[in-house]
């Protein structure tokens, strides 16, 4: 068919084969373990893989262009859409920098619930890639046990948030709303079956010898290289520095809170797994911290620039309905002024830089986003590997393609 | 609060790097000529250990004389600081030197720049489109790119 061979091709590799036994081989952008779409143009001699390219780009809808059409309002659910396996910790970190740039300061309820509530995504981030990575390697049994549990998560934050993945949870100076009746019983109820369940996949896969010799010393990468890379969370600390926004820079309640930052100790798969395992456990311990620390009193600060009025009294007095409209139409009044704001966001650092020419629409969005730096990254872990490598390393990165592409 | 006092010595120290230099919600900022970006960069790096380029961005200000306004973000994990340096460059050649010899992870960073802004980096030579394809006319988050363009490689079916 004609057709299809003039249809120009999306990517351009940047090598050719240089050997006459050396293959090109193309796996993705369709492809069930790319987690997405995600292109990997790989070189290979027999199966060992000479140099890889790895193009992403295939998800990109022009977030940050929408972004400077709408009101910092509007802006929520998209950020949502980033990474959309922890949508929580994208709304506080975006929530938190337009707050830092408004000069607002949140609630002491919706400081502490914000940081119980990215802890409890962060659990359901590691699950999820842990799950999917063991799954890659046949491991079905782990799978539905981690996902199981994080069944139980994403059904307990619906019945806070309404939904079950992308939330729309934050508000600019608070939150939608405050915790439904017996949330924090549930909560516990959840926790212990996490304990257990996380407990039988530690029994299956640490000391196995399958999964040890899949994971072990391979996709390594050094401390150097990983910094060098830009790489940060699991990635950076699996190769064995304890680097953590959350003890670096603390920002919530992270200051008050105890907890250890796990770190790996050469920087392969097996020390990837198991941070993110370590890290679920001290979420864990920190949500217990957070449950029983939890103060009385309103989620949202008292602040008309930003605050909406009560429902009863927009129908009710003038003032309010005035408010209430201009909040919708016009959006919340943002100084003039730019602002880099990252929060440790379970990929790593999540980073919005954002610039303020005075008004109610921001003029520029910029989202560094932890996956896209890592896929820069990725080649320095795949190349030298085995082709059947390829799957666990990737997976292991735990590149996400909605914050990614963007 | 040990942060806060690092951020003070530190301010000291870095003034003399470059110019003129603001503290914004807990960063440098540093305003530079284009000349000054890749020096500037070395001696964050080599001196004031700032170990990790985060992020390379821009911003586009239409009417301005030097339109472009190119954002690198740098942190360092010994200080626990982020420094931000923002080199303007004309629209006739928005072109700056490319970090790729100091920090790795500059040349995936600079190529999304290069596709947003059509940004060009001295010392980058794969400049290929990375979220974007091949083919792909313009460049999106330029202000004067209209929001509603569609560049489809394949045909929309009627």
């Amino acid at each position: 068919m004609d057709t299809l061979t003039s249809f120009p091709n999306p990517v351009r590799s940047i090598f050719e084969a240089t050997r006459d036994d050396s293959v090109i081989v193309n796996i993705g952008p369709s492809h069930p373990a790319t987690h997405g779409t995600v292109q990997i143009i790989a070189e290979l001699d027999g199966e060992r893989v000479l140099r890889t390219d790895v193009h992403c780009g295939y998800l990109h809808r022009g977030f940050e262009k929408e972004c400077e059409d709408h009101t910092w309002h509007n802006l929520i659910p998209y950020v949502d859409r980033l990474n959309y396996v922890s949508a929580l910790v994208n709304d506080f970190a975006y929530c938190d920098a337009v707050e830092q740039l408004m000069g607002v300061e949140i609630t002491p309820r919706c400081r502490y619930l914000r940081t119980l509530l990215s802890e409890y995504s962060r659990v359901v981030d590691h699950l999820t890639c842990v799950a999917a990575g063991l799954m890659e390697m046949g491991a079905m049994t782990a799978f539905l046990y981690l996902v199981m549990v994080r069944d139980f998560m994403y059904e307990h934050l619906a019945a806070l948030t309404g939904a079950r993945v992308t939330y729309s949870y934050g508000r600019i100076g608070g939150l939608a709303r405050d915790l439904p009746d017996g949330w924090l019983v549930r909560l516990e109820e959840i926790l212990v079956q996490y304990e257990e369940f996380v407990g039988r996949v530690h029994a299956l896969v640490d000391r196995n010898r399958i999964f040890i010799d899949r994971l072990r010393d391979v996709g390594t990468i050094t401390t150097a290289d990983a910094l060098s890379l830009g790489c940060t969370g699991p990635i950076l600390r699996s190769t064995g520095v304890p680097r953590d926004l959350r003890k670096d820079t603390p920002y919530l309640a992270y200051a008050e809170l105890d907890f250890d930052i796990p770190v790996g100790i050469k920087g392969d798969n097996y020390d990837r797994y198991f941070v993110r395992m370590r890290e679920m456990d001290e979420s864990v311990y920190m949500i217990r911290q957070l449950a029983q620390m939890l103060p009385e009193g309103p989620i949202n600060v008292d602040d008309r620039r930003c605050t909406f009025p009560e429902k009863t009294l927009v129908y009710s007095q003038i003032e309010s309905l005035i408010n209430h409209f201009k909040l919708v139409m016009d959006g919340p009044s943002v100084p003039p002024g730019e602002i880099y704001c990252a929060h440790e966001a379970p990929n790593g650092e999540l980073g919005f830089y954002l610039v303020s020419t005075g008004g109610g629409t921001p003029y520029k969005v910029h989202v560094r986003s932890p996956s896209f730096v890592h896929m820069g990254a990725a080649s320095r872990m795949l190349d030298g590997g085995q082709l059947a490598d390829i799957v666990p390393t990737f997976g292991s990165i735990n590149m996400i393609g909605g914050e990614c592409d963007r | 609060m040990a942060a806060a006092r690092d951020l003070e010595t530190l301010q000291r120290e870095l003034v003399p790097v470059a110019g003129a230099a603001t503290v914004s919600h807990g960063c440098f900022v540093f305003a530079l000529a284009p000349g000054e970006l890749a020096p500037t960069a070395r001696r964050l790096r080599d001196e004031f250990g700032f170990d990790v380029l985060l992020d390379v961005t821009a911003v586009d200000w239409p009417g301005d004389a030097l339109r472009f306004e190119v954002v690198h973000h740098f942190y360092s994990t010994a200080h626990k600081v982020r420094v931000r340096l923002k080199t303007r460059v004309a629209a006739d050649e928005p072109v700056v030197d490319s970090l790729g010899a100091l920090y790795g992870s500059a040349a995936f960073m600079e190529r999304e720049c290069h596709d947003m802004y059509g940004i060009g980096f001295r010392g980058n030579f794969d400049l290929r489109p990375i979220l974007l394809y091949e083919g792909f006319v313009g460049h999106p988050l330029r202000k004067d790119y209209p929001k509603q363009r569609e560049q489809p490689l394949v045909p929309y079916r009627d």
